[in-house]
């Protein structure tokens, strides 16, 4: 399999602030590849290291076995759509799309063309004469989509493509994204914050903290088997439970990761079934959110978040209730946090 | 509190309260009230004095009494383009789009410096470096540039000691622009001019190009265009409302300034001494009136063929 980007040893520092520090990375072709983390994890900084925006302090990368470090974004055959689009507000939508055929010497027949193809590819035909300003966020975002494809990019790099949509529309972008990247088959590399957005849609995810890739894997992977509590927190917020209270409810001493909709929740005191562990909790709040419930609760001094069926969980604040959840449910992780 | 049944909190205050609460409720008064000032200020004392004066250039002067008759005529202007008068438009108006070119020459590269690269302290010291000059009279500044230029000052001595004599004499020897000296030359007249207008200049652009956003640029790098392609098609037309609000200023103060031509430069007029010299000593209101109406032609030509140009399409 082809590699589309890699990073060997990345660093770039600014001043004290290591941005990126020390990342090693191998994204393959045609791949969906998402960088998540929380904001200032470094997920951007990486992203902007492979559109040639910055370059690196320490360390080597490659775009499709080229070096790219020294190498000028414009002489790069990779195109980013903007968090907020970056349109040219001086020009027509047709000409924003165009540009980059333009200033590559393209006619202008042919140019438009493909202009128009690109714009029909995003749903926006009819379109190519209004300006920026007048078009809505979403339609804004399909124009900064249509002027990077125009290009027929090897990478498409897309940072935070989404944050300015509303819940609606950045759920069918989602979708609409997905199809697009595996109908053309461009490798792209898609920064957010959103777990939701990272797990629905990506081939893999990389989990950035403090400059530093934590974990990379299949979305499944990264949600079933986080390595570290950063992980398994920032990740679908995962119960993390400390090694003592694993072993007071009969597990080994160590950092284990429990998933909220694998907890059983019944009320009153009743034994764990055979091959469960379990605990008799007290209900902190529950917070409805239509299909399912979430309950937290309080058992020792340790929060425990349950996700139940909303048809099961009739509970009250200060009730007491069990919970147990199969050995198989829990996740060993390493030491660090 | 218990009391308390509507919605309105405890009243406090009287009139002041009363008359805020006025204001609150009809906002057409309170526009009114806060633009009245400026408006008559602007309406009466400036726009109609401007076109008292201006209807002064369709009366015409008794050649025999030297009175002014106040009847509507359009022989003024025909006597404003006379060979002569038509000569002073001409030197005026060469001088003020060589002086606005060489402004906005000089002054982008300043105020792109100053919009994209200098922080703090940096950009503390240019503010005050582009506007400490405004803070010194011009009439001051202007006398300066005559002892800088003139014939015994600083700029020939430097020549003599570089051993360019040769060159500031072959630069005088130009016809036309050239002179005696630089104080008594076109050169000298538009050095002062770019000296005096020149912030004005960096100003608007420098504020124009601040407006430019940074991702704009590297939107435009990352699509493919060359460093000189992303200048062109993107920071310059995103400067141009800027660059234009510039011209402005150098353009319309050249073409009406009539201290520094009289200080540095030849004997003869620009459009703003012939408007001082009418209005004055010869008395011909009319005609003088007839003069202020042509930078104010000249402007409103240069503002549409701008508009044309698409110089506002990013405003």
């Amino acid at each position: 399999m082809t590699t589309a980007v890699s990073f060997q040893n990345v660093s770039r520092h600014f001043g004290p602030v290591r941005a990126v520090d020390d990342v090693t990375l191998s994204i393959a072709a045609g791949e969906f590849f998402a960088m998540l983390g929380p904001s200032g994890s470094g997920k951007t900084t990486c992203l902007r290291l492979i559109a040639g925006f910055e370059q690196p302090t320490n360390g080597h990368i490659e775009i499709f076995g080229e070096t790219a470090e020294g190498l000028p974004p414009y002489r790069r055959n990779v195109n980013t759509v903007f968090q907020d689009y970056a349109l040219f507000p001086h020009m027509t939508i047709l000409e924003n799309v165009g540009y980059g055929l333009m200033v590559k010497g393209v006619p202008r027949a042919a140019r438009q063309k493909k202009a128009l193809d690109a714009l029909d590819l995003v749903e926006l035909k009819g379109f190519d004469a209004r300006r920026p300003s007048q078009l809505s966020g979403g339609q804004r975002q399909r124009v900064a989509l249509a002027r990077a494809l125009v290009n027929e990019p090897k990478v498409l790099l897309l940072d935070e493509p989404l944050g300015a949509l509303d819940l609606k529309l950045r759920e069918q972008m989602q979708v609409e994204l997905k199809t697009l990247q595996r109908n053309l088959g461009i490798t792209f590399v898609f920064v957010t914050h959103d777990q939701g957005e990272a797990l629905s849609m990506a081939d893999r995810v990389a989990i950035f903290n403090q400059g530093r890739i934590v974990q990379v894997g299949a979305p499944q992977e990264i949600y079933e088997r986080p390595r570290t509590r950063f992980v398994a927190d920032f990740v679908g917020s995962s119960n993390v439970l400390p090694p003592d209270f694993v072993a007071s409810t009969g597990g080994p001493a160590r950092w284990m990761s429990l998933r909220p909709e694998k907890i059983a929740i019944a009320a009153g005191t009743a034994k764990p079934p055979a091959g469960s562990h379990g605990v008799v909790a007290k209900v902190t709040s529950v917070h409805y959110q239509g299909a399912i419930t979430r309950v937290n609760t309080e058992a020792f001094g340790q929060e425990l978040a349950v996700s139940a069926p909303s048809s099961l969980a009739g509970l009250d604040i200060g009730e007491t209730v069990s919970l147990s959840w199969p050995l198989s449910a829990l996740h060993a992780m390493e030491d660090e946090t | 509190m218990s009391t308390a049944t509507g919605l309105a909190r405890e009243r406090r205050g009287g009139l002041l309260r009363q008359i805020s609460d006025a204001l609150f409720r009809s906002p057409f008064l309170l526009l009114t009230l806060l633009l009245a000032p400026p408006l008559l200020w602007l309406g009466i004392v400036y726009l109609g004095s401007l076109l008292a004066l201006l209807a002064q250039s369709f009366f015409s002067v008794d050649e025999f009494s030297g009175l002014i008759n106040r009847e509507f005529t359009l022989s003024t202007y025909q006597e404003l383009f006379r060979l002569a008068n038509l000569d002073i438009i001409w030197r005026s108006l060469s001088m003020a789009i060589a002086v606005t070119l060489a402004a906005a020459l000089i002054a982008f590269p300043i105020a792109y410096y100053a919009a994209r690269y200098a922080k703090g302290r940096l950009k503390a010291f240019f503010y005050l470096a582009v506007m400490l000059p405004l803070w010194s009279s011009y009439l001051v500044r202007v006398y300066a540039w005559k002892l800088i230029l003139a014939k015994e000052g600083i700029i020939t001595w430097l020549a003599d000691k570089l051993y360019l004599t040769w060159l500031l004499d072959a630069i005088l020897a130009i016809p036309v622009i050239g002179g005696p000296s630089l104080s008594i030359s076109y050169i000298g007249t538009f050095l002062v001019f770019l000296y005096v207008w020149l912030p004005y200049m960096i100003l608007p652009t420098q504020a124009a190009l601040e407006r430019v956003p940074a991702n704009l640029i590297e939107a435009s790098a990352d699509l493919g265009a060359l460093p000189r392609q992303t200048f062109w098609t993107v920071v310059f037309p995103l400067a141009l409302p800027g660059l234009i609000a510039g011209s402005i200023f150098t353009f319309s103060l050249t073409l009406g300034d009539y201290i520094i031509p009289q200080i540095v430069g030849t004997s003869s007029y620009f459009l703003g001494q012939a408007v001082y010299v009418l209005q004055g000593t010869a008395g011909n209101i009319p005609l003088a009136a007839a003069f202020t109406v042509v930078p104010i032609v000249i402007m409103a030509i240069y503002l549409t063929i701008a508009k044309r140009m698409g110089a506002f399409d990013a405003l």
